[in-house]
């Protein structure tokens, strides 16, 4: 046991390791040395001319927005080249002010170009080709090309912009795309935050959001945004010095986005916007048994082709300012009073609610006292005596004063509720509002004076003829009407019907089937239609519907907008926008309702004089494919 | 006086830190800052963040060296133990990140792979000190096995740069507790051969479709693409490809400071993290490269002087171990970056940005600070 049996743990063994060690260092350091040397001196000429001429860059392509194209096939909003004048800054041999300043004598460079230039620059790479100045006309680029060796690092390139063919016409349903501002690109970044299905990217995860360049602000361009735009594509390709692009490496090609298919008969939506010509309103056309909006109707309408690069603010100012808010969708988000278009709905509360049965009339004396206060109707001498039916078609008040104080607030306002009344539809399109259905919570919640936040009966007599505390959007109107006609089947209004997959042309219903149904009873509905078909033929809409040639059913309004105090109404006498609105609701064929309808013209006085005769042409043209005389025939655009 | 009294009071802080360590550890800090400054131009880290994670990481060395040494030598089979038990627990139910099983979450997520670096040779050096005096080829068997059984758990997780640095760790440990070189032979002339081969016919067996046995097929990828980087100029090729680049068009002054086209252009891949000395060699050359390699091999230099003074077998074996960690870190990293080995995730110590690298060397410094002052405490 002398002989120490751990021989390979002495100091001295250590000690050599260590020495071995810090050769073997030694060794494996110069081996790098050499490595360096042969990269840094022999080889580096090679390496030098390497960096100078090869440079690889990642360059993103747009994908091609997808179309929108009404129920017939029709394009309305599509994407057309145009050329644009880009720097990459990599590839400058001047500062980029003296550049564009050189470039300005050139071609013309607006101050707004300059703005959105260097705004764009920021946080950009450096090898990011950058857009100076869009559409650049034939002369430009030929002015451009044959002074292009003076500018390095400066290109033509083609580029997609977004265009709507018919101008102004739906602008408001379908909205438009702008740049890509601060506030969009933190939304962008969120959603991509949200979707992990793409680990593989981290590297393409910057690229994803700066290759975006434009994106749907507002409409169905906004709301079906991440449909339309489709999936970027990358390259990496090789760039000169100069920034140009020597060869492509790789690339994974753009995905274009789906392409929307319209409920919407865009030539519908033409004659109805020619019907209105230079009046303000709105107007919905629904599909009863689809619940395929038609025509979406806000007028005045403005040029959504002029924020497609960014509008320029003298336009925006314009716009902004107009009293006729031509940027305000009406028919999504402006409430009226229904005015007298809400009484068969109160009628068909009162049969359901079992108030009133339908042979059950009153003696009109042209007014209805509740207590000291009298609440006064169209007809001074009022309207004698008046059954269910005779109500709706000569448009009785008394008969709608006395049947709301019978049934009392909360009666009607939980009716109206499913009718859709004061509730959101559920379009699918963005900013859609809720309007004002009254109730006694609603009353209370409003007003926040402890005084005025009771219920007072008063408030619920002028309920009865749509006026009073009643807001509703035209939507609104028109899908109730849609539900009547449709016997109580809810179908949830929508403008897209389809979304077509670009590659596979598959294509995906939307809302394929009933939302809901209400449980009214089909001789209730029957009673409030045949009212609703006399007005049409002896009632306040016979003038406009004289000789139709289909049944239609019908109801006129007149919402006020200002309150007279009791006093007789003088149009006249009032400033135009304290004037009335004229509304009219109606369904055809009114045996076998296909269509629903309901529109506002506003500040035109009387819904029988102003609001009517658009209902009819549009039926019309529904109906019997009768084009009225006088407007403008559609011609699809090239 | 009333200042020098203050100093006394305040020596404690810098008591028994070795100078020498200390003094080429903040010359490899200040490299490394520099060169972050201009690595770091055009991504999203700031400065700030590299500070902090230098700062921690100066903390715990700090604190890592006022630890007895021999508290660390009681503790090993523990840290040992719970390091093993994470990398199973990692196995059973870890995250899945980019396709890799390395992550726990255990309120925070942790990378146990990363303990392992130190805990292995922790173990190693606790086991022969237990059989100091008696170690017999059995012992070498054992700590062989020991150091298999982590590895291969890290491997598969799959992370090969760092099983590759474990390995390392604890084979590190095995030579310096004297394991005879008869045996280490056969390895280094199966690793040549293997070399030679993948050299001479490369193009055969990176030929489509072949799989190797042993290796993911993303590893037998990155072998191939060091071969013939022009192969896969987009994928880990073009890594490599671009730093060499780099590398060379740095000539022998470099391109200068903030001023290398193939960092600010954005060609290195990871340039602030593993390949940020690609950016280093771009703007200070070969003579750059030189200071740095000097710089590494006197740390290394100093290590092992550290060791080899250390008072018994458990310090000698860790400190040993952990200077040649620090030398395999920074040889990989820019052999990798230079296109002489493959590509793995090891980053450049003391220089690249990333706080979980810095702490493990942190407390690496550590450990040979401790290791310093406690052969003081012996001699005195």
């Amino acid at each position: 046991m002398v002989t120490h049996q751990d021989s390979f743990s002495s100091l001295e063994k250590y000690q050599s390791r260590i020495q071995t060690a810090l050769w073997f260092v030694m060794v494996c350091l110069l081996i790098l040395f050499f490595r360096f040397f042969w990269l840094q001196v022999v080889k580096h000429t090679k390496y030098s001319t390497a960096s100078e001429s090869n440079r690889i860059a990642i360059i993103t392509t747009p994908s091609q927005r997808g179309l929108i194209i009404d129920r017939n096939g029709i394009v309305i909003a599509r994407n057309f080249p145009s050329y644009s004048l880009e720097i990459t800054p990599a590839g400058s041999t001047m500062p980029l002010e003296q550049l564009v300043d050189s470039l300005s004598s050139v071609l013309k460079i607006s101050t707004k170009d300059r703005q959105n230039f260097f705004r764009s620059l920021q946080g950009a790479k450096k090898t990011e080709s950058i857009a100076i100045r869009n559409f650049l006309n034939d002369e430009e680029v030929a002015r451009f090309m044959s002074r292009r060796y003076a500018y390095p690092g400066v290109e033509i390139q083609v580029r997609y912009f977004r265009e709507y063919p018919y101008q102004e016409l739906g602008a408001h349903l379908l909205g438009y795309t702008g740049r890509v501002s601060q506030k969009d690109r933190e939304k962008l970044l969120a959603e991509l935050e949200e979707s992990p299905d793409d680990l593989s990217s981290d590297e393409l995860r910057p690229f994803k959001i700066k290759g975006i360049q434009h994106v749907g602000k507002i409409g169905l361009e906004q709301s079906y945004e991440k449909d339309l735009r489709g999936t970027l594509g990358f390259s990496e390709v090789e760039i000169t010095a100069g920034g140009r692009v020597v060869r492509n490496l790789s690339s994974s090609a753009p995905i274009p986005g789906s392409n929307l298919s319209l409920a919407i008969d865009i030539k519908l939506q033409h004659l109805m916007e020619q019907l209105y010509a230079k009046r303000r309103g709105a107007a919905v056309v629904i599909e009863v048994a689809t619940g395929d909006i038609l025509s979406f109707v806000s007028m005045p309408t403005y040029n959504p082709n002029a924020f497609i690069d960014g509008i320029d603010a003298d336009l925006w100012k314009k716009l902004n300012d107009s009293l006729e808010k031509p940027l305000f969708n009406r028919a999504l988000r402006g409430t009226y009073p229904p005015g007298s278009t809400f009484k068969p709905f109160m009628a068909l509360a009162a049969l359901e609610g079992k108030f009133r049965t339908p042979e059950q009339g009153i003696s009109d004396p042209g007014f209805f006292k509740l207590g000291s206060t009298t609440f006064r109707d169209d007809a001074v001498n009022g309207h004698g005596f008046v059954n269910m039916r005779q109500s709706i078609t000569v448009s009785c008040d008394t008969y709608y004063y006395k049947l709301a104080n019978d049934m009392g607030i909360n009666a009607i306002s939980s009716f109206m509720k499913d009718l859709s009344f004061g509730q959101l539809t559920g379009i699918d399109i963005n900013g859609e509002v809720k309007g004002i259905l009254p109730s006694k919570e609603w009353k209370k919640a409003y007003y926040s004076d402890p005084k005025i936040q009771k219920w007072n009966d008063g408030d619920t007599i002028s309920i009865g003829i749509g006026q009073g505390y009643n807001s509703y959007t035209i939507l609104q109107l028109a899908q109730a009407t849609a539900i009547v006609a449709n016997r109580g089947i809810v179908m949830k209004p929508h403008l897209v019907k389809m979304i077509e997959d670009p590659i596979t042309h598959q294509k995906t219903l939307t809302v394929p089937s009933e939302t809901t149904r209400l449980n009214i009873k089909k001789e209730n509905l029957d009673v409030i239609t045949e009212g609703m078909i006399g007005v049409n033929i002896s009632g306040t809409g016979r003038v406009p519907f004289a000789g139709v040639r289909y049944p239609v059913a019908g109801k006129t309004g007149t919402a006020q907008v200002f309150s007279l105090g009791g006093k007789q109404y003088n149009a006249s006498a009032i400033s135009e926008f304290k004037r009335d609105h004229a509304l009219y609701i109606a369904f055809a064929p009114a045996d076998k309702p296909k269509y629903a309808l309901a529109l506002v013209v506003e500040n035109a006085g009387f819904g029988a004089t102003a609001a009517a005769p658009i209902a009819r042409q549009t039926l019309d043209y529904l109906m019997l494919n009768q084009w009225p005389q006088g407007v403008p025939a559609w011609k699809t655009a090239p | 006086m009333e200042n020098r009294s203050i100093i006394q009071r305040a020596s404690f802080l810098w008591q028994g830190l070795d100078p020498t360590l200390g003094i080429i550890l903040l010359c490899l800090v200040v490299v490394g800052n520099i060169t972050f400054l201009s690595a770091s131009s055009g991504t999203v880290v700031t400065w700030m963040e590299q500070a902090r994670n230098l700062l921690t990481a100066i903390l715990i060395m700090w604190v890592t060296s006022r630890i007895p040494i021999k508290w660390l030598e009681k503790i090993s089979l523990w840290v040992y133990l719970i390091g093993v038990s994470l990398l199973i627990a990692v196995a059973v139910f870890g995250l899945i990140k980019k396709g890799a099983r390395r992550w726990l979450n255990i309120g925070i997520t942790i990378q146990p792979s990363e303990i392992m670096k130190i805990a292995m040779p922790m173990m190693l050096a606790w086991y022969f000190q237990k059989r100091d005096g008696m170690i017999q080829l059995k012992d070498f068997g054992v700590a062989f096995c020991l150091l298999v059984l982590p590895t291969f758990l890290i491997a598969r997780q799959p992370d090969l740069g760092t099983a590759i640095l474990v390995l390392a760790a604890g084979f590190y440990v095995i030579l310096f507790a004297g394991f005879p070189w008869k045996f280490v032979l056969p390895f280094v002339v199966i690793a040549l051969i293997g070399v030679v081969f993948v050299l001479f016919f490369g193009d055969t067996i990176c030929a489509k479709g072949v799989q190797w046995p042993l290796l993911q097929s993303y590893q037998q990828h990155r072998i191939c693409t060091l071969l013939d980087p022009s192969s896969d100029p987009l994928g880990k090729g073009f890594h490599t490809l671009q730093s060499m680049i780099a590398i060379g068009s740095g000539g022998f002054l470099g391109k200068g400071w903030m001023k290398g086209t193939q960092t600010h252009l954005e060609f290195i891949p990871e340039k602030h993290t593993d390949f940020i000395f690609a950016v280093y060699s771009e703007e200070f050359g070969l003579f750059g490269n030189i200071v740095l390699l000097i710089l590494f091999f006197a740390l290394i230099q100093r290590g092992l002087q550290i060791a080899a003074a250390a008072p018994n077998l458990y310090s000698r074996l860790l400190g040993g171990s952990v200077t040649l960690i620090f030398f395999t870190y920074a040889f990989v990293n820019m052999a990798m970056v230079s296109g002489i080995l493959p590509v793995v995730g090891v980053p450049l110590p003391f220089i690249s940005y990333g706080g979980t690298a810095l702490t493990t060397l942190g407390f690496g410094v550590g450990i040979l600070m401790s290791i310093n002052r406690g052969k003081r405490l012996v001699q005195t």
